[in-house]
């Protein structure tokens, strides 16, 4: 708990040495920072593309990441999925769909005080492996799981 | 448009469930792709979680996601689509 925050506060300090003039000088919104919808993540085709965009790295390691999906979704239109991990520090996490024409589905990133626990519905077009992905620290761990689509449910 | 937010807090962790209407057009919809990009879960005005989204989530999207807060706090939920439009609501923490 004391060597979390203690991070926190390190990765503060560190970040206010350039952003923090702007903040200070009433430039920036902290939230716009962090908030920008990154276009070129979502656009990209092909799981790999999609992992590298956001990630850095199409290979990242499996870990510690909870991935709550069903085994069969009857209505591809809808299938909830949960992401939940225990690691520390976690700052971003990832949903990916192998199969969707654009894998990146969802990217959340987690301000002080949110808990890496976070719930959704999404779309498949077809059965698929679904990948959650979570950041800790600086490096990312993710988990797959199948579900096996009855209709699909992305129209195109 | 509308959101719907339940906000509940037990031991220190506030539960929020947000139903949002959004049609969420795909690219082959008429007038897609239309979806909602970014949605913001502010407490107490500092913002929590950001979560970019893709049309692949699914239409009259649900978010759930956990913050540490207590009874009493505000939670606010706002998100803006890919046309520009934007909608938000804010609760209290019960």
């Amino acid at each position: 708990m004391i060597s979390t925050k203690r991070r926190v506060f390190l990765k503060g300090t560190l970040a206010a040495g350039t952003v923090g003039v702007a903040v200070g000088a009433g430039l920036l919104a902290p939230s716009k920072l962090l908030a920008a919808w990154p276009s070129e993540a979502f656009g990209a085709e092909g799981l790999a593309n999609a992992m590298e965009a956001v990630t850095g790295s199409s290979d990242i390691a499996d870990g510690d990441v909870t991935l709550s999906a069903p085994e069969i979704a009857e209505n591809g239109a809808v299938v909830p999925v949960s992401v939940e991990s225990s690691l520390d520090n976690v700052t971003e996490m990832a949903v990916f769909v192998e199969l969707n024409n654009l894998p990146l589905v969802a990217h959340y990133v987690l301000g002080d005080g949110a808990h890496a626990n976070v719930s959704g519905r999404i779309r498949m077009g077809e059965s698929s492996n679904v990948i959650a992905a979570v950041k800790s620290g600086d490096t990312w761990y993710k988990t797959v799981q199948e579900v096996k689509v009855t209709v699909g449910g992305c129209g195109g | 448009m509308s959101i719907r937010v339940r906000a509940q807090e037990s031991n220190g962790v506030i539960n929020i469930r947000a139903l949002m209407s959004h049609d969420m057009l795909v690219p082959d919809d008429d007038g897609g792709p239309h979806f909602i990009e970014t949605v913001e879960v502010a407490r107490n005005g500092n913002t929590a979680i950001t979560a970019n989204w893709n049309y692949t989530v699914s239409r009259n999207p649900f978010l759930q996601v956990e913050i540490d807060g207590s009874a009493g706090d505000t939670v606010s939920i706002s998100w803006t689509d890919n046309k520009g439009e934007s909608d938000s609501t804010e609760v209290e923490v019960r």
